[in-house]
């Protein structure tokens, strides 16, 4: 179970720290919930790997699982979930003002943001941009 | 305990609910009370800093749960004085909006309640991971205040931003996760009690746990190579949110103060000062960033973002020392850079309402309205930023000069804060010349509608008479500082006063 768990988490933190290296915003996002998913794991690893065992301290018990990282994933997957439905729509929204998803930031002169959109990106999404 | 403890995490959470529920409507009344709730909020911090002055740091269960399963707000001198900080700076902030800022998109009032609730929540916790949570709430705030007004470039830009964030949090988990793995608690006083004892068996781990940590708090704080987000960030988004952003970055080094400076503090056996070899030179190099950052930009919000990177680098230089002469410079410093760049950032808003045309760019325009007023605060905020006398840059600078002549390199870090000091005046008075010295004459009719100059002049006008104090209150100031710096990297105060009035009870027997 060690080996499982622990290639699990290695494997989904490797496929996330490469999709969120790359150039446009649905790849990164998707590397952050990888990453999200490992996170998850870990954590829940950390209160060590039992099985059958209940989640409360009992006297007389002999095994108990840790509660507490159990108590922290849910959060963590409460907060990622947030934030991930939150820059979805930033890119969402980053996309359509621009008709690009790089990432890159080709019109930080322009301060207000009001009058960047005819700067150098193309007024239309390119299909082609997306392979 | 004592109930006002909590307030200032309360209040700006009542405020913002009450406005989005009840008064989306009217974007008046949405200011009102948002003002006043933030004076309310600054007499409350003010309130609690007298308390911690004259009863010693507090101590604040929530939900009552015995310590230490239950989460801890603990309130003592440091804390206070970033509440007190982190009050003023919202004060302003929030006057200066409601010049009309806060009309270019939704609900901005309540996006900066919470704002200050994340803020006031990472300076009382006492518990890491309850720490992360307020560090959530922080940042959803501050991705909300980002986009404010919309825009192309500011959504690329709050993208950046919002996914280097989101890293930094993953990072953060697992940190906690390492720590919690190998100290089984989360709670800072008793982590202060465990650290020293585990670091001796089985170091390795918790110190990934450690240096992981460290990497999200230099992130926060912009410390070199974490910094590159920050200049994109606070230079492409509205003057209101870059200045009260101001207290993120110090979220970011209170955080290392907290962590670095006690729990694994002089005394953490195995794991002293583990963060202590990189946090100075990573300040050195984020100074000489900064100031080259500084006489590259071409805005005068980049001119400001950049001068804060610089201000952080010269701030952690002193804070990396962890030791109590070190920390009171570095504390008095910090909140003369947050207010002096505040400033800074909110003339830049008024440059920008100012030139419809060029808006902050370095590039001489026609004159805006009520120019020398506005150059005359440039002028006052320029001189705080850069550490020129007569104001309390320069009282830090020395402080700092002072508290760095026991490091062995000390030359090195005396040469780069004078040369950085020296090129940073090149930088800011080639902007200033550039906005208010070169501008064509005034037009005979204003172009409708006139920028609005009461509340911004006022608020910026607030932001640097407290500079002022805070420069005539030297003397006060840094024996203040010095008690709290005392006070902070203390270990067995910290633990005394947070775990032994209520040891932990044994597990109950049903």
């Amino acid at each position: 179970m060690e080996l499982l768990v622990s290639s699990a988490i290695g494997i989904l933190t490797a496929v996330g720290i490469y999709l969120m290296l790359r150039g446009r915003s649905f790849p990164i996002i998707l590397g952050i919930t990888f990453l999200s998913y490992a996170v998850n794991l870990f954590l829940f690893s950390m209160g060590r790997l039992t099985i059958d065992a209940p989640p409360i301290y009992q006297p007389g018990g002999t095994t108990y699982a840790d509660p507490v990282p159990q108590a922290l994933v849910l959060t963590a997957i409460v907060i990622s979930f947030g934030m991930s439905a939150l820059i979805v729509v930033m890119a969402l929204r980053g996309y359509l003002e621009t008709g690009s998803d790089h990432t890159r930031l080709s019109a930080m002169e322009d301060e207000t943001g009001q009058s960047t959109s005819q700067a150098d990106t193309p007024a239309a999404p390119r299909n082609g941009d997306r392979a | 305990m004592n109930n006002l403890v909590i307030a200032p995490i309360l209040l700006p959470a009542l405020t913002a609910a009450f406005i989005i529920l009840a008064l989306r409507g009217s974007l008046r009344t949405q200011r009102t009370v948002s003002i006043v709730a933030t004076v309310l909020l600054l007499l409350i911090d003010i309130g609690l800093l007298a308390l911690v002055a004259t009863e010693g740091p507090q101590v604040y269960q929530l939900g009552d749960w015995p310590m230490p399963f239950g989460i801890v707000l603990v309130l003592d001198q440091l804390s206070a004085t970033m509440l007190v900080l982190a009050g003023v700076l919202g004060l302003a902030v929030v006057i200066y909006a409601s010049a009309g800022s806060d009309r270019k998109g939704r609900l901005f009032h309540p996006l900066f309640q919470f704002q200050l609730l994340g803020i006031n929540g990472s300076f009382l916790t006492g518990d890491i991971f309850n720490l992360f949570v307020f560090f959530e709430v922080m940042l959803i705030a501050s991705y909300g205040l980002m986009v404010h007004g919309g825009g192309a470039g500011r959504l690329k830009a709050g993208f950046h931003y919002v996914a280097i964030n989101l890293v930094a949090s993953t990072l953060f988990l697992i940190a906690v996760g390492l720590i919690y793995g190998s100290t089984g608690t989360l709670n800072m006083a008793d982590l202060a009690v465990r650290v020293p004892q585990i670091g001796i068996n089985d170091p390795g781990f918790l110190k990934a746990g450690a240096l992981l940590l460290f990497v999200v708090f230099a992130t926060k704080a912009a410390l070199v190579p974490l910094h590159w987000w920050l200049p994109a960030t606070y230079a492409s988004t509205s003057a209101p949110a870059a200045a009260i952003f101001m207290m993120l970055t110090k979220v970011g080094a209170y955080a290392i103060l907290r962590v670095y400076g006690m729990i694994f503090g002089a005394e953490a056996g195995a794991l002293a000062l583990v963060a202590a070899p990189y946090v100075l030179p990573a300040a050195v190099i984020t100074l000489i960033f900064g100031t080259i950052g500084v006489i590259g930009s071409r805005t005068l919000k980049s001119v400001a973002a950049f001068a804060v990177v610089a201000s952080m680098g010269t701030l952690l230089m002193a804070l990396g020392l962890f030791d109590t002469v070190g920390v009171a410079a570095a504390l008095y410093y910090l909140v003369h850079s947050t207010l002096a760049g505040a400033a800074l950032f909110l003339i830049a808003g008024m440059v920008v309402e100012g030139r419809p045309h060029t808006l902050d760019r370095l590039e001489p325009d026609m004159a805006m309205r009520a120019e020398r007023l506005v150059a005359g605060l440039f002028f006052i905020a320029a001189l705080g930023m850069v550490g020129l006398p007569p104001l309390s840059g320069f009282l830090g600078k020395v402080m700092i000069l002072d508290a760095t002549r026991t490091v062995p390199s000390w030359a090195i870090l005396w040469g780069v804060i004078l040369v950085t000091s020296l090129v940073l005046t090149y930088g800011l008075t080639r902007a200033g010349t550039t906005l208010f010295w070169s501008s064509a004459p005034p037009p005979d009719k204003w172009p409708e509608p006139k920028p609005k100059l009461v509340q911004p002049v006022l608020s910026i006008s607030f932001l640097l008479a407290v500079l002022v104090a805070w420069t005539i209150g030297a003397g006060p100031a840094t024996t203040w500082l010095e008690r709290t710096a005392q006070q902070t990297l203390d270990r067995a105060t910290y633990v005394e006063v947070v775990l032994g009035q209520n040891p932990a009870p044994p597990a109950k027997q049903d």
